[in-house]
């Protein structure tokens, strides 16, 4: 729909030559950090927390809230993007990279993506190559302080490169499998991979 | 699945709802319809080049003459000033929908049903009453909409009109900030009291909707969970391009 002009709309928000090369289309930067979720924000007592990877591996395991935090830890900081199309730059989260947990589960030649799941059944899927590589996190802290729960607290999947509802809210654990498996969104409308640079929100994109 | 195309709607009317929302009232060429509860996204395009997209819920019921989204003018955004303050009849707008496919309630999914509303959080759940009204379907409903004044009630008329006509469904205000002389109900913010009187008990199995602002959301969300409600019954999406009430 080239040459579409909308009459008397004028650009109102300013950002530097920085700021345009680091948002993808369609977004906008955004200095808070909204909140959304398709159901009740579960509230999860850390002595009950675990978090499991299963699934296609040659050793599966689980992690307590302690042992998880005995992993060597890992600082993310850059841009998410919610296909919203509110972008929040210069953000960071902390916790475990994902490589350091398929590290100790050893992942099987055959398996090729992975579903993550979360306390309160929410899911998402994701090809094995997008979480590993340096691509993703179990994060605890944002910003220094520790996740609130209606940001997925305790602990969250973080997967920057991604639209930001693969980054998995009150993530339970990950289960390794050799083929693609729709999560919760991905089965409601929403693109199956989600790479905001592309511009991957909905079926068909 | 095809891709979801832009295209191009024409403005049918703009319709003053309050003192900061108007509804647009869109004629949609080739509308394949929508479900109550799904939004649309607009992108708007300046003559430089530049464009900026955002998403609104659909208000109209899926078979109304035209595709009804509610806006709420916020004063430091870049795209709703514009909406709800430029736009004139016969102007045109680029957008692209339906979307979403969990906010949505159609007759056939029962209830019965339990609406929350906080401001303009009202609009999808419009969106389902219209649609219920519609269908002539007597699911029983009730509508709790919090707003800050009488005067803030998007859609006041209609829906005093909905409630009068329909014994089977109950609309209930919460006036947050001022209300009228002799207000018979609520004057203050919704809580867990609130929700255990205008709700059905948790044995019931409501299916709840909740819309507004996120701090709006999260407590009526917990509060209902924490009432006895099964989370996975209870919806939820908050409205407006940050969440911030």
């Amino acid at each position: 729909m080239g040459g579409f002009v909308s009459r008397g709309f004028k650009r109102r928000r300013r950002g530097g030559a920085e700021q345009a090369t680091r948002l993808p289309p369609g977004q906008y930067a955004e200095s808070g950090f909204p909140v959304l979720t398709a159901g009740p924000t579960p509230r999860i007592d850390l002595a009950d927390w675990r978090f499991k990877v299963e699934g296609l591996v040659a050793r599966p395991r689980e992690w307590t809230w302690e042992e998880i935090h005995a992993l060597p830890a890992s600082t993310f900081e850059g841009d998410i993007h919610c296909v919203t199309k509110w972008s929040k730059l210069g953000t960071s989260f902390s916790g475990v990279s994902v490589d350091t947990l398929l590290e100790a589960v050893e992942p099987l030649p055959e398996a090729s993506h992975v579903i993550a799941f979360s306390y309160g059944g929410y899911t998402t899927n994701l090809p094995l190559d997008d979480v590993r590589g340096g691509k993703a996190w179990v994060v605890w802290d944002h910003e220094g302080a520790p996740l609130p729960a209606e940001h997925g607290g305790p602990a969250r999947l973080l997967v920057p490169h991604l639209y930001f509802w693969k980054s998995a809210k009150w993530v339970a654990g990950l289960r390794l499998l050799d083929h693609d498996s729709p999560g919760f969104w991905e089965s409601l409308g929403y693109h199956n991979h989600g790479d905001p640079w592309r511009e991957e929100r909905y079926w068909g994109d | 699945m095809g891709r979801l195309s832009w295209r191009l709607a024409e403005v049918a009317e703009v319709k003053p709802e309050t003192d900061r929302v108007v509804t647009l009232a869109l004629d949609v060429p080739d509308w394949d319809g929508h479900l109550p509860g799904q939004h649309l996204d607009v992108r708007l395009t300046a003559e430089d080049g530049y464009q900026a997209e955002r998403s609104y819920s659909i208000a109209s019921a899926p078979g109304a003459s035209h595709v009804e989204l509610a806006i709420e003018r916020l004063d430091d955004g870049e795209v709703s000033p514009y909406l709800a303050g430029e736009l004139r009849k016969g102007d045109q707008l680029e957008l692209r929908g339906p979307i979403g496919g969990y906010f949505v309630w159609e007759p056939d999914q029962g209830g019965p049903l339990l609406l929350v509303a906080g401001g303009s959080g009202v609009a999808p759940l419009m969106a389902m009453v219209r649609q219920r009204a519609a269908a002539g379907s007597d699911v029983p409903a009730r509508l709790l909409y919090s707003a800050r004044t009488l005067e803030d009630v998007i859609f006041r008329g209609e829906l005093e009109r909905l409630d009068a006509a329909d014994d089977s469904l109950t609309i209930t205000y919460a006036l947050t900030r001022a209300q009228p002389a002799g207000w018979p109900g609520y004057g203050r913010r919704i809580d867990a009291a609130m929700l255990e009187e205008v709700s059905w008990p948790p044995g019931e199995r409501p299916l709840a909707y909740v819309c507004g602002p996120t701090r709006l959301v999260e407590a009526v969300a917990g509060d209902l969970v924490a009432l006895g409600h099964d989370p996975s019954r209870v919806r939820t999406e908050r409205f407006g391009p940050t969440g911030v009430p």
